[in-house]
Order: structure tokens, then sequence, then C-alpha cells
């Protein structure tokens, strides 16, 4: 049976090829999405603008141009092409400042989701893990906060803390913390009762390395699904309040103060008010394109049919 | 069943408790002195201060203020706005039928188009009705709200000059006293023509704006429940009994499709009623949201702390109801008690 080496080596070959890494299966489920390719396209390109904003916006977001006031875009007639997206009644380059408020749009958006990841993970493990009273008092206090409709809640703490980026940063993230705190809870309990805890707990983990290292990874995918949506939720609501006049203050380019600055030109300047909301909207779609994506690549449970 | 719905009420009592708690701090650590706030911050005699002080209850220890509080609450007594003198729950029960109408009609307008929407593209799965449906249904779904009023008002009012911009009918030409509180209902019984055209198209743009989340969200969900139904043993069974398509789908698929369905429209009154803010806001709707806002403006807080606790409450017990509803209409869920 001595058979031709060559051959033999090429099955040998083809037996132990290694079955693609998960985040390999990964990639390739989530490529299946072209609309999550898509957003994640988008999104990367309004990523790369806001974090080098100095270098690719033509002016200072502050910078007023007191000859240039309520220019339209380039292309509509009176466009100036110093000016591609026009400027405000301030005479500030719409564009530079488009850019920088996706700077501001997406750091609250990451923000709220990496604190309210992190107090989300803390309390909904505590809850999980040490049951009783502790866990009725976290899940009370998250009941109280879901029974506030989301922008009414945040209108009160922005009320009562005062208008800013950071107070805006708060009241979204404890607007959205219950979600977090309820999908950790309840994923930590269902992986609880699963047999490799227990030979876990038998070999003799502690409390705390059971629940971060055993537990948590099991509990991630629904967690970074959440965690991904929420990010495009975070921002239409910081870009709300922005608008009620609650977020950030003048002059920071926040696309929604700049909606609300807007207002009054309505009849006179449609793009002044067209563009700031375009940008949101837009922002949005692709990190819901992503997330989706995300969603039916890493959980297939939640794929929606 | 009544275990269960005693239980979940129990469960709410120390949700409001909690409620009324946080409201009561939340206003406490608001930077500024309520007495200055309503009397001016000029120079005021000390006895004046200690009057008003006295008046507003603020000599008081704390724990009795939120104990006055709280007995104030329980009869009724949603404190005093600081701006107007006038009773909060009475302000906010002139108000609240604006809103109710507003929120009513968004609803109707998302549940008679979303459904048959995502009926539809549950039948013609993948065809470009489908995907085009599910394309606008995430582009509403990611719309901020407040922007698109404002686009709206741009095509529809300015351009194309179809609806008033704001307020809920003419006033010029139109006065009655209200009677149900919905402008439509009162424009109808006043018998002054034209009375009701006016108030319709006040509240078309409005209806639209506020309606386009929950349609977005009704319109996915009816699909994916539908979707989900049409797969099921006894949907092959009706068609193979010889049913007709109309049939199955309407009496059979339906039916059950939409029992998911009832309880997300049901969980929407929160986010419409956080809707309703901007709305409001941004059609001069004289409603409720328009008026939490306006109180931030005027640091009112006790129409602030008033109006929160009061529509939290509506949203409590709305979701309460829902969720006793939701054991009626799934037999499943009822009998599995």
């Amino acid at each position: 049976m001595a058979s031709d080496p060559q051959i033999l080596s090429a099955g040998a070959v083809e037996a132990v090829q290694a079955p693609p890494t998960p985040l390999a299966a990964f990639w390739a489920s989530f490529c299946e999405n072209r609309g999550a390719v898509m957003g994640l396209v988008l999104l990367s390109l309004i990523i790369f603008v806001a974090v080098f904003a100095e270098f690719v916006s033509p002016y200072s977001p502050v910078e007023q141009f007191r000859d240039f006031t309520k220019l339209p875009p380039v292309w509509v007639e009176g466009g100036n092409w110093h000016y591609l997206l026009g400027t405000d009644a301030l005479g500030r380059d719409t564009l530079t400042r488009l850019i920088f408020g996706a700077r501001v749009s997406l750091f609250i958006g990451l923000t709220v989701m990496v604190v309210s990841v992190i107090l989300g993970v803390a309390l909904g493990l505590a809850a999980a893990a040490l049951g009783g009273l502790v866990d009725v008092m976290i899940m009370r206090i998250m009941d109280l906060i879901l029974s506030v409709p989301g922008l009414v809640l945040a209108i009160l703490i922005v009320a009562v803390m005062g208008p800013s980026l950071t107070n805006t940063i708060v009241a979204v993230t404890a607007v959205f913390l219950p979600r977090y705190v309820r999908l950790v809870r309840a994923s930590a309990l269902s992986e609880l009762g699963r047999d490799y805890v227990t030979s876990a707990r038998v070999a003799g983990a502690g409390p705390l390395r059971l629940m971060v290292l055993t537990v948590l990874p099991n509990c991630l995918a629904p967690l970074i699904v959440q965690a991904a949506l929420g990010v495009s939720e975070a921002i239409l609501e910081a870009a709300a309040l922005g608008f009620l006049g609650l977020g950030a203050q003048p002059p920071v380019a926040e696309w929604g103060a700049m909606l609300a600055d807007s207002r009054e030109f309505i009849r006179s300047n449609p793009w002044i008010v067209t563009l700031p909301g375009l940008a949101i909207l837009v922002t949005v779609i692709s990190i819901n394109l992503f997330g989706d994506g995300l969603r039916d690549a890493l959980d297939p449970k939640l794929k929606r049919s | 069943m009544l275990r269960f719905l005693l239980k979940r009420l129990a469960l709410t009592i120390p949700t409001f408790v909690a409620l009324m708690f946080v409201t009561f701090v939340a206003i406490r650590m608001v930077p500024g002195d309520p007495v200055e706030v309503r009397t001016g911050e000029r120079g005021i005699s000390p006895e004046r201060l200690a009057q008003f002080r006295h008046e507003l209850g603020l000599d008081q220890p704390v724990w009795k203020q939120f104990a006055d509080y709280a007995w104030g609450l329980l009869h009724g007594d949603f404190g005093t706005s600081v701006v107007t003198n006038e009773r909060v729950l009475t302000e906010f029960l002139q108000l609240f039928p604006a809103t109710l109408e507003l929120a009513f009609f968004a609803m109707v307008f998302a549940i008679l188009i979303g459904i048959p929407a995502g009926v539809m593209a549950a039948l013609k799965r993948g065809s470009v009705f489908d995907q085009t449906l599910m394309g606008l249904s995430l582009t509403g779904f990611s719309m901020p709200i407040f922007w698109w009023g404002l686009l709206l008002i741009m095509l529809v009012s300015e351009r194309l000059g179809w609806t008033p911009v704001s307020g809920r009918i003419d006033l010029i030409k139109f006065y009655f006293e209200p009677v149900t509180g919905f402008m439509l209902i009162d424009a109808l019984l006043s018998d002054q023509a034209g009375a009701f055209k006016s108030a319709f198209h006040h509240l078309m743009l409005p209806m639209i704006v506020l309606g386009t989340v929950p349609l977005a969200t009704l319109a996915r969900m009816t699909r994916s429940s539908m979707l989900e139904v049409l797969s099921e043993d006894y949907v092959r069974t009706a068609y193979a009994k010889g049913l007709s398509p109309f049939r199955v789908i309407g009496l059979h698929a339906l039916r059950n499709a939409l029992i998911p369905v009832v309880t997300i429209i049901g969980l929407q009154v929160g986010s419409l009623m956080a809707g309703a803010v901007l709305t409001e806001t941004i059609f001069s709707w004289p409603g409720v949201g328009k008026w939490l806002i306006e109180s931030i403006g005027r640091r009112d807080y006790p129409a602030l702390q008033g109006g929160i606790l009061l529509i939290s409450s509506i949203v409590i017990v709305v979701n309460l109801t829902v969720d006793m509803l939701y054991g009626f209409i799934n037999p499943r869920i009822r009998h599995g008690q």
C-alpha cells in the first residue's frame, strides 16, 4: 500500500485544515449582509472625519465670515466654492461645523455606551450573583428609571444639573442604563445554572472570578449587539436634548443645537435646516445597519426573519 | 389570574413611592432658591422672605416637607405653579387632552399604515415592496423626529401651503368652548362651517411626525411576526383543507401574528410621551410636552415636578393595563398561569 506520498500529503492537509476561527466565521457571516457592510463603511468614514476633524475641515468651527452669512451649498444658485455646504447665520462654515458635530455626537454616543456597559455589567452581575436584597434593590431602581419616558427623564436630569455636554452624557446614560443591567442580569442568571459554572465553582473559583471570567464572556454576544444599537439611540437622544436647548451649549457645534439655531430660517434658508438633520439621520442609519449586521452574525438566536 | 394581577399591582406601589421621592429630591437639588424665583431676585425684606418660606412650607424639616408632599399627592395635590399660581393638576388636565388627541391619532396613523404594510411585506417576502418597506422602516426608526417635523413644515406648509404651521385650529376664525378636549370632536360639535377641516389640517403634520417611529416599529414587528406565523403547521393545515388564501391569512395567521404587535402598541406609550415633547415644541401644539419644556425655561419647578410625576404615572398605569390585557388576548399565557 505504498501509495504516492504526494497524494497522501494532500489528503492529510485537507483532513487537518482548521475550522475557521470564530473571528473569521463572524466576519464571513457579517459580510453576507450587504446593508451591514454599507453601514460599516459609512460609519468608518464618519469616525475618520470626526477623529481628524482639524485636518479634514476647511476652517475652524467657530470662525465667523461676516461677509458670507447664510450661503446655500455650492450646487445651489448663489453658492460659493469656498464654503462647500454653505454658511450659517453667523457666517460659520456649515461643512466644518457638521464635521466637528460628528465628533461631538460620536463622543456622546460612545461615552454613553462605554459607561452604561461598564455600569450595566457591574450592576447586572452583582444582581445575578448576590441575589436577595441587592437584586431586588437594583432591579427596583431600574424599573423606576424605566417608568419615566426616556426623554422626559433626561430633561429632568438636565434641568436639575444644568445644561452642558457632560450632563447630557449623564442624563442619556441614566436613561439607557436599565436595559444593559436587565440584559446582563438575565443572561448571567441563565448561565449560572449551567454545568460549566458549577464545575468552575467546584474547582474552587471565587465569586468574583466566577462571575467575571466564567460567566461574563458567555453573556457578551447580546451585550455587544445592544451596545452597538445603543450608540445610535444615545446620539438621537442627545441630539433631541440639544434641539431643546438642554444639551451642549453654544458655540459647540452639536447637530441638535445647530438645528435649533436654524429654526428661524426655515422659510428663508432651508439648507441651514436640512443639513444637520441629514447628518444625524445618516449617522444613525449607518450605526443601525452595522448593529443589525452584528446581531445577525453574533447571535443567530436573535436573528430577524 | 387574580393572583398575578394583585402581584403586579403590588409591585407598582414601591415604584410610585420611589418616583415621589426622586422627584421630590431632584427638585430640591436644583440650583437657585424657589423663593427667589417667585419673588424676583431683587432685594426683599427678610420678613417677607420668611413669610414666603413659611407659605411654601420651606421652613419645615425636610422629612416633614416630604411627608406633607406625599400627603398632598395622595389627596390629588400636585403642587402649585410658581409662575401662574395655578394648581399643577389643573394646568395638566387642561393641557393633557391636546397631547392625548395628538398621541391617539399618531398611533391610529401608525396602526392603519404599519400593520397592513407589514403583512404585505411578509406575504411578498424578498420582493421589491418588501425591501423598500424595510428600508423605509429603518429610516423611520432612525429618524430624528424634530428634524422630520421641520422638513415637513418646510415642504408641506411653506412650499406647498397645504397645512398651517402651528397650533390646533385657526383661532382667528373659530372659537368654541372645549367639550371633550379633542379638537376634532369639539369642532364637529361646534357646528361651525370649516372648523373640522381647520382642526384636521392642524393635526395632520404633528400626527405624521409623532406617528413615524411607531409606524416603522409596527411595520417591522408585524412583518417578522407574520413570517413566523406563516410557517406554522396550522397555516399549512388551513391551506391544505382548501381554505381561500384570504381566509387563511385574515383569519388564521393574522390573528395570531397580531398578539405580540398589540403588546408593542401598548408599550409605545412611553416613547409617544417622549416624542410628544418634541412634536409639540416644533408645532406649538398646546399640550403637556410643550408645557413641560416651557416650565424649565420659566424655572417653574413645581410644575416640572408634578408634570413628570403625572406623565410617569400614566405610563405606569398603561403598561400595567397592557400586561393584564396580554393575558386576556393570549390564552396560552392565561392557561399557563
